[in-house]
């Protein structure tokens, strides 16, 4: 395909290319301008006189800045953490051992969760959180919302796991190398790109997570950041998008800057670069 | 439940003192009272901080220490959503748990009731309750607010009002003479003819539909169907009134507005941000008449959807029955209110001190200290709208001809099939005919045909 | 991955590494799903009579959902239903896989900028949080001061609201936007592990560009494209983000089923018959993943 590259069709990448950041792009302009924007509408403009003061009177609420400089990095980082370790940990142990059916068994997994994440598990995830005295308790949430992941998560990390050729484990297992040496000596180093992956995949959606937090946290110490964006509305219920864009903006910046991060140090695709 | 935080803390405090006191006597108990509502310092209803961190709460305590009672009040702000507080409610009240004085939604109660989440006050904290010197300042109407079925379940924090809101600038332009006030709904849609043909782009929007929830049953549906002389229910016979001469008449002052002469924009109705797209285009002057409540110049007007000098651009008018008399009970004007007020937890585990904040916050003094930081409707009588002679005529001009919705568990549910009647008229779907038949079979599936009257259209 | 059919542990020590998995599983997962299973037989709700005295109500709630009579009425589930249809094939299908696969093909072993913008761009639309797209595409399909209908009305085209005029398509071009990105680094990765040698002997014949897809990297993908079809049909079913655009009208037209549930469960708070939605939505997803999974077997038998 890159035998012959002749230049119409170099054009034709560059128009397509084109055309496919512009449809990415253009919806996140507002992002940009607005918040910067004292008398912002819904239009994207570039505001006349250009000032910080929404981001002041967003930072005078201290309750919506502890929300996402402190609770959501907590919730985000913790979810993270534990999908991470027992999805790596699961899928090499499932892509090592012989389970039949294990696909399907892990896509029922999946389903269930699909059930348990949505409105209607609500009034039996609060009851259980509140037996187990997890009620307004960011360990709760995180539990929780961790349940609520894995599945997809192990699913997403068995194709990484699974393109990991077996030949050096099982030298190593000759050598009499203990199982858990082999899985963080050999095996951890060559998944890591698909650690990657689910670890953003998993901070990115307990970043916004909205459900959860709102049915087990009480506290103002405890809210995380999408529970502290209606804060930001008026009485009436409509939002004072002055302040809703700034936040917006403080709001997606550590998710960004997380991936950027993540896709400069180890690369950000799917399941690794290994070449059979 | 949740107060076990705060209780470990108040034990630590505690052994903390009896240490460094040597052992001496600690006859005092500490007594910590939680309470919350959807408000925080800098953001939504600061207000409302600002009036129990600055005054109540730092009063109350001082109070409670000169009878001798240590008592501790924490305040815990919530951010969220309207509906986040109500379901975190349900929950915690469910397993036995919540706060011990909390801010709740008048109209709430009933179905809070039903699931036995709530009791009245004066089984909560006995006769305190019935000897309560400020009852006697609420008026009933008011008081039924926070009651269901006789029974007082909370104190009212204030209720509202519902007007019509008209730009000057845009009467001045289309001739209109002011101040104005029309006396039925012929003089209103001939107004909104004028503003249309002297080019103004929305003469008149009245909230419709289902993505504004409550704001279209209260600012828009009951407006018009208190003017035609129905309420939703009949208090007499207890019955929900499904399908009647004034519930077309209702729907088809809509028809007309919206569908026959395009006199509001239904796209503003029908879509989900739709509120906001009305605050903005009545700021921007592209909307002449807004049918709202009191919070609107109180609350809207003064933020960011505000306009540079409200006193002077934006005045008020009564909504109007359908022609003089022809309102509900025979009023030649209408208005229906709402309000919130606080509960006391069933659970708390002090329901005295919890009784004694309650009636604290609710006092004279309390109240003409909240005036003077958020200007309001009072609930209570003896205290006066602080400074802002509008909000003083509102209430004087409507307060005497307003009714409340029905305070019955059904009613949320009854109250969306009306939203989404209004829904169906405005978007052109149905007929009020075919809408009203529709609202009258899915209420009936509510509550049961031996609940609902009929009255023949002729 | 043919062979992983050959353990390298014994049963033994592979279910030590499951340990920490299984305990989630079973408590956060598996045992409130029985208890929703157990509560979509009965009227529970938070508020209301019901909330103190619930009944076993049998198959009522499930009953209520398959009443045909009123089942295509706008707002019931049988029109929520096939609005979700249309929106899963609309925007997973076409939308996500097909600009996945598009992105992914122009790309096929090239680094540059170009890339790289497009990479990021379709990342960061899959990143932000789910408030704040909600607000830039209002802001972007504004009726009068969008941004979309600048562009428009810049050349000379029409200027639809689109919310009002065309809410389904709407929010499939919005869930193409918001999850494309996931089936562009997966089908990217995938093709980097076609040995390029493949594609070279198949240019030497002078194979075309369709048949080179078609017939090479079609089937040597087919485990990865019924991976990516498997996640994003589910997601995309139970995804909620469009409510915030919409609030699944005007007059139910984008009323998803996740919409559906959401009215139910969260603004009547009846649990009872929301759990009966999930059960239903939950069996239906499990459908689909049969006919994939037979499609993923049939591909193992023929290679």
């Amino acid at each position: 395909m890159r035998v012959y590259e002749s230049p119409v069709a170099r054009i034709g990448l560059t128009v397509f290319a084109l055309a496919v950041a512009g449809f990415f792009a253009l919806p996140l302009l507002w992002l940009i301008t607005a918040p910067f924007n004292p008398r912002t509408t819904l239009a994207v403009e570039l505001p006349s006189e250009p000032s910080l003061s929404n981001f002041e009177t967003v930072f005078g609420n201290s309750f919506a800045v502890r929300a996402l400089f402190v609770n959501n990095l907590i919730i985000a980082g913790g979810t993270m953490v534990l999908v991470a370790v027992i999805a790596t940990l699961t899928s090499y142990g499932l892509s090592r051992t012989r389970i039949p059916g294990r696909d399907l068994l892990i896509y029922v997994l999946i389903l269930f969760s699909s059930v348990v994440s949505g409105t209607a598990a609500m009034v039996p995830i609060f009851l259980l959180a509140y037996n187990l005295g997890l009620v307004d308790t960011l360990t709760g949430v995180i539990l929780v919302m961790t349940g609520g992941y894995l599945p997809s998560a192990i699913f997403i990390m068995r194709d990484f796991v699974d393109s990991i050729p077996r030949s050096y484990e099982e030298a190593a297992l000759v050598c009499g190398a203990s199982p858990l040496r082999i899985f963080m000596d050999i095996a951890v180093p060559l998944v890591r790109p698909g650690v990657m992956v689910v670890a953003v995949w998993t901070f990115v959606n307990a970043w916004g997570a909205f459900l959860i937090p709102v049915v087990l946290l009480r506290s103002p110490e405890n809210m995380p950041a999408s529970v502290a964006f209606y804060s930001f509305y008026t009485e009436a219920g409509t939002p004072l998008l002055t302040l809703v864009s700034a936040y917006a903006f403080l709001y997606t910046i550590p998710v960004l800057l997380l991936y950027l991060l993540v896709n400069w140090k180890f690369g950000f695709r799917f399941f690794g670069g290994i070449k059979r | 439940m949740f107060k076990v935080k705060p209780l470990l803390t108040s034990l630590f405090v505690v052994a903390m003192v009896l240490g460094t006191l040597g052992g001496s006597v600690m006859a005092q108990e500490e007594i910590t009272l939680t309470m919350t509502c959807r408000c925080v310092a800098g953001g939504v209803n600061n207000n409302l901080v600002v009036w129990l961190t600055t005054y109540v709460i730092p009063t109350f305590e001082e109070m409670m220490a000169e009878q001798g009672k240590n008592v501790t009040v924490e305040l815990v702000e919530f951010g969220g959503s309207d509906e986040q507080l109500k379901e975190q409610y349900a929950l915690d009240l469910g397993v036995g748990g919540g706060y011990d004085v909390f801010a709740f939604d008048g109209f709430w109660i009933p179905e809070f009731v039903e699931a036995g989440l709530l009791q009245p006050l004066n089984q909560i904290a006995g006769e305190a309750v019935d000897e309560w010197e400020g009852w006697e300042h609420i008026p009933p109407g008011i008081q039924a607010i926070m009651s269901y079925r006789g029974e007082v379940y909370g104190i009212p924090a204030g209720t509202d009002v519902r007007e019509i809101f008209y730009r000057r600038d845009l009467f001045e332009q289309a001739g209109i003479e002011m101040p104005w006030q029309p006396t039925s709904w012929d003089e209103l849609l001939d107004t909104a003819r004028q503003l249309k043909d002297a080019g103004i782009e929305i003469p008149l929007q009245i909230n419709a539909g289902t993505s504004m929830g409550e704001a279209t049953t209260m600012q828009g549906y009951f407006m018009v169907l208190l003017g035609a002389g129905d309420h939703m229910y009949d208090f007499d016979e207890g019955k929900w009134i499904v399908s009647s001469p004034a519930i077309l008449d209702a729907l088809n002052f809509y028809y007309t507005v919206y569908v026959e002469e395009g006199l509001g924009d239904a796209r503003m109705q029908l879509v989900e941000d739709g509120r906001n797209r009305s605050f903005e285009a009545f700021r921007d002057g592209r909307i002449a008449m807004l049918v709202e409540g009191d919070w609107f110049w109180r609350s809207v007007l003064v933020r960011e959807m505000g306009v540079e000098d409200r006193n002077a651009l934006v005045d008020w008018a009564m909504m109007p029955a359908r022609e003089p008399g022809a309102g509900y009970r025979g009023q030649d004007f209408v208005t229906i209110s709402g309000g919130t007020g606080w509960v006391l937890n069933p659970n708390t585990e002090h329901p005295q001190e919890a009784w004694e904040l309650l009636a604290y916050m609710s006092s004279r003094d309390s109240q003409r200290a909240w005036e003077l930081i958020q200007p309001r409707i009072n609930f209570r009588d003896d205290v006066p709208v602080a400074g802002d002679p509008v909000m003083t005529a509102m209430a004087e001009a409507l307060l005497p001809l307003t009714t409340v919705r029905p305070m019955l568990p059904e009613y949320a549910q009854i109250s969306y099939e009306a939203q989404l009647m209004t829904e169906r008229v405005v978007s052109g779907e149905m007929t009020p005919e075919e809408a009203m038949a529709a609202y009258a079979e899915a209420v009936t599936e509510l509550v049961g045909e031996e609940n609902v009257i009929v009255i023949p259209v002729e | 991955m043919e062979e992983r059919s050959a353990g390298v542990f014994s049963g033994k020590v592979g279910a030590a590494f499951l340990i920490p998995a299984l305990f989630f599983i079973v408590v956060f997962l598996i045992f409130p799903f029985v208890w929703i299973f157990y509560l979509s037989f009965t009227n529970q709700t938070l508020t209301g009579a019901a909330a103190a005295n619930p009944q076993f109500v049998g198959l009522a709630n499930y009953a209520r959902l398959f009443d045909f009579e009123r089942w295509m009425r706008a707002g019931e589930f049988g029109s929520s239903l096939w609005i979700t249809t249309r929106f899963v094939l609309g925007s997973a299908l076409i939308g996500q896989a097909g600009l996945g696969m598009s992105v992914a093909l122009a790309f096929y072993r090239r680094r540059g900028f170009l890339r790289e913008m497009v990479y990021t761009l379709a990342v960061l639309a899959w990143i932000i949080p789910e408030v704040v797209v909600a607000f830039c595409w209002w802001a972007f399909l504004d009726w009068r001061s969008g941004t979309l209908n600048h562009i428009l009305g810049s050349l000379g085209l029409g200027q639809p609201d689109w919310l009002f005029d065309h809410p389904l398509l709407s929010i499939i071009i919005f869930n193409t936007w918001r999850g494309a990105a996931f089936s562009i680094l997966l089908f990217s990765s995938a093709l980097e592990t076609i040995p390029p040698s493949y594609i070279e002997t198949a240019d030497v014949v002078g194979a075309s560009a369709w048949q080179k897809f078609r017939d090479i990297l079609l089937p040597m993908l087919r485990g990865h494209v019924l991976t990516d079809l498997i996640l994003i049909t589910l997601w995309t079913f139970n995804v909620f983000t469009p409510f915030l655009l919409t609030g699944g009208g005007p007059v139910f037209r984008t009323q998803l089923v996740s919409i559906y549930t959401y009215r139910t469960a969260f603004k009547f708070f009846e649990f009872g018959k929301g759990s009966a939605i999930a059960v239903v939505m939950m069996l239906i997803n499990l459908a689909l993943a049969m006919g994939y999974l037979t499609m993923l077997r049939r591909r193992r038998v023929t290679a």
